[in-house]
């Protein structure tokens, strides 16, 4: 009897083990949903590039995404619930950064991407975040999203991009600092943009470009193309990024002296680097576009006080804790703002979980004006629902005395251009 | 068992695993091993020149992004259908594969590695200066519409899984059958002694020259796959590191082996997937980890297997 017992026991403890195992492996999914409404956070998928070149600015878009998640959450988070971020590096690889996208969207769990910045790394990662029907808010810059060539799930909610940046500067440059422009760029894809989109800009201002120099991108010295700039040259447009931009800039002063054309320049070859370094004085007197004045100016708003406290930032755009960790001050903006974008989109449409997917990108494609406020500390912009892309004021600088100081802000219409898609006709 | 049945169960059973872990894995995994299969068909090309022949390149990115962009461009900009694109892909990798190696071969050693290193470089920098049709750095996407193949959408999970598998079996048997042929054990022989091979009478610029367009189009076919299945195509998978991935898998898994390059690519991808979770210097893991087998198993992982207990293994 007892023996039966035991045997009878035995077998039906493996038969509840079994039930049980079976029964666990499909819990998560419908745990998830039952739980979803109350206690669960939202998961948001940060897509940094801890290492590889775009590594100095992974380390700021990160500290801006936790602090701007810390504000959220202070608040009272989405919904009513915390928000999560899960950072994944992706080495600033297009094929890790899909490989990420995956990670995000299957093993994590989570509701969104967010926070790619490179251009490459977006364009890799896209097509698997429309496959796997993962909202992916990127914060790059690149024309890529308003081009058309991504997809409906692929969106630029908080920060411009480089054909509406470049094209705001021609009207300031042909007025204030010459028609006769030569534009030296890196011969890749960033640089090409800058090439075209400034060319055709600076022409509808009657103006031209008398020379265009490509640098190859494996180029560490800069003097041998120097004597192609033609001597009627008004104004010197540079655009370098990367390490090479101290020797650039070296060059340049050695060759031309003190009788330098204006100088005018994106502050991308200068983000992460204190605009004070030794070897930078020749850029004295020259301009920068910022995406977000660097410097505290005069007029500073409530609002850029208040976000640089949040980062925690200086008056001169470096660290609190280290002056001589600068930041990317004109870029990071992008992530605190889309943050909150996610953040409105999700309590307009009552984002619950994944299922609700769609249903956000519909609420997001459906915002227009979005005014200067805390969730939008750079500046008032409006959003195109159609291309996916927001628009906003542009900001033009002088370095004076070793401060950028802002000489011209752009109006939002400044930076317009007519739709070359529309994404909202794509189904989910 | 005879050697003959042991080898045809062990990588037949390895196809027929991997056939049926489609059914099974969860979807992370699942798009895991759809890429580990394209790139190790990457690397089972790399091992043929590398592990057969003992030619050691170090530019074998240009193969897999000639295979990607010859694919890629095709359908960007005239419009072809995936099949003639992939076949376009395949054509490139032969091209690109026999000028280079009809270059390469006339040098030896050290020099071989700095020659097929210069050329991947010269391929790299190419596509950056046809940024107009390539979009340099930026790459491009394959859009969805574009990856029907004969009806077939390639970028549905399942499908996408199907097409590396057939991929992977493809190369995997192919690569069996040739390291077993007489061509394939001539090149064996001149990866042990070229010299006297040729005493032996054998061309062994010929035998070197197929081996290294066998190797190169396989590494296009991976290439062409990998833009495909996955909708992208950029310049990034031309810079050497892409040159250096497979020579470090075939070196985990095994040179020499018909095993290795799947058992090396594996083992890479998820020794930096899970350690990347711990620590952003996962790289370092990964050179520890191929330091300490180095020293450890300096076969790799199935060559260790093959001297230890399986000394069939083809």
């Amino acid at each position: 009897m007892t023996k039966q017992i035991k045997d009878t026991s035995r077998r039906g403890a493996l038969k509840t083990l079994a039930g049980g195992v079976a029964g666990a492996a499909t819990m998560p999914l419908w745990a998830r949903y039952a739980q979803a409404q109350t206690s669960e956070p939202i998961k948001i998928g940060f897509q940094v590039h801890r290492t590889g070149i775009g590594a100095a600015y992974g380390r700021w878009y990160g500290r801006t995404t936790e602090a701007a998640a810390k504000l959220i959450n202070d608040n009272g988070g989405i919904n009513g619930r915390m928000v999560e971020i899960v950072a994944e590096d992706d080495g600033t690889d297009p094929k890790r950064g899909a490989e990420v996208v995956e990670k995000f969207a299957n093993q994590h769990g989570c509701d969104v991407g967010f926070g790619t910045l490179f251009s490459h790394v977006v364009i890799g990662s896209a097509p698997r975040a429309g496959e796997l029907k993962l909202p992916y808010f990127v914060v790059s810059e690149g024309h890529h999203v308003a081009s058309g060539m991504l997809n409906r799930y692929t969106l630029q909610p908080g920060i411009t991009d480089v054909k509406s940046q470049v094209q705001a500067m021609a009207p300031y440059v042909a007025s204030n600092l010459g028609k006769k422009v030569t534009m030296i760029f890196p011969d890749f894809a960033f640089g090409h943009d800058h090439r075209d989109f400034f060319t055709a800009a600076i022409e509808a201002q009657g103006g031209e470009v008398l020379e265009h120099i490509a640098i190859p991108p494996t180029e560490t010295s800069f003097t041998k193309y120097f004597p192609k700039i033609p001597r009627e040259t008004e104004v010197l447009y540079h655009v370098m990024v990367g390490p090479a931009v101290l020797t650039f800039v070296k060059e340049l002063g050695e060759f031309f002296g003190p009788s330098r054309p204006e100088m005018f320049g994106f502050i991308d070859s200068l983000e992460a680097v204190d605009i004070a370094s030794p070897g930078l004085e020749y850029l004295e007197g020259t301009y920068f576009w910022e995406g977000n004045p660097r410097h505290a100016q005069a007029d500073q708003s409530d609002h850029d006080k208040a976000f640089r406290a949040a980062v925690g930032v200086n008056d001169r755009g470096a660290s609190i804790s280290d002056p001589a960790d600068v930041s990317t001050y004109a870029h990071m903006f992008g992530c605190w703002e889309t943050l909150h974008v996610i953040k409105a989109g999700m309590e307009a449409s009552g984002y619950q979980g994944p299922g609700d997917r769609a249903a956000l990108i519909e609420a997001v494609e459906g915002m227009t004006d979005m005014p200067e406020s805390l969730a939008h500390p750079q500046g008032a912009k409006v959003f195109n629902g159609k291309t996916h892309q927001v628009f906003g004021h542009q900001y033009i600088s002088k370095v004076e005395g070793g401060t950028l100081k802002r000489v011209h802000t752009t109006s939002i219409e400044d930076t317009l251009y007519p739709d070359e898609t529309d994404y909202t006709t794509q189904s989910f | 068992m005879s050697d003959q049945a042991k080898i045809i169960a062990l990588h037949g059973g390895l196809i027929l695993l991997l056939f049926a872990l489609q059914f099974v894995l969860p979807a992370y995994h699942h798009g895991n091993l759809a890429r580990i299969m394209v790139l190790a068909s990457y690397a089972i090309g790399y091992n043929i020149l590398f592990g057969y022949t003992g030619l050691l390149s170090l530019g074998h990115a240009l193969f897999f992004a000639a295979g990607m962009y010859g694919m890629a461009l095709s359908i960007h900009h005239l419009e072809w259908a995936p099949a003639p694109a992939l076949l376009a892909g395949l054509v490139a990798g032969i091209l690109v594969s026999g000028t280079l190696a009809l270059l390469a071969l006339r040098t030896t050693g050290v020099a071989f590695m700095i020659v097929t290193l210069m050329f991947a470089q010269a391929g790299y920098l190419t596509v950056l200066y046809f940024g107009e049709y390539t979009r340099g750095d930026e790459g491009f996407v394959i859009q969805q519409a574009q990856r029907m193949l004969w009806g077939v959408d390639l970028s549905d999970p399942v499908n996408r899984y199907f097409a590396a598998w057939g991929l992977l079996t493809v190369c995997f048997l192919a690569a069996l059958w040739l390291v077993r042929h007489p061509f394939g054990r001539t090149l064996i022989a001149i990866r042990e002694n070229e010299e006297r091979v040729r005493m032996l009478g054998y061309n062994t610029f010929a035998h070197k020259l197929t081996a290294m367009m066998i190797s190169g189009t396989i590494a296009a076919a991976a290439g062409a796959f990998y833009g495909l299945l996955f909708g992208y195509a950029g310049a990034s998978f031309a810079t050497v590191q892409y040159s250096i991935f497979p020579l470090l898998w075939v070196l985990l898994g095994g040179a020499g082996t018909v095993l290795g390059p799947f058992i090396g690519t594996l083992f890479m991808f998820y020794l930096i997937d899970l350690s990347s979770g711990i620590t952003t210097a996962y790289m370092l893991i990964a050179g520890v980890a191929l330091v300490a087998l180095t020293l450890f198993a300096p076969q790799g992982l199935v060559g260790e297997l093959r001297r230890r207990f399986w000394g069939w293994l083809p």
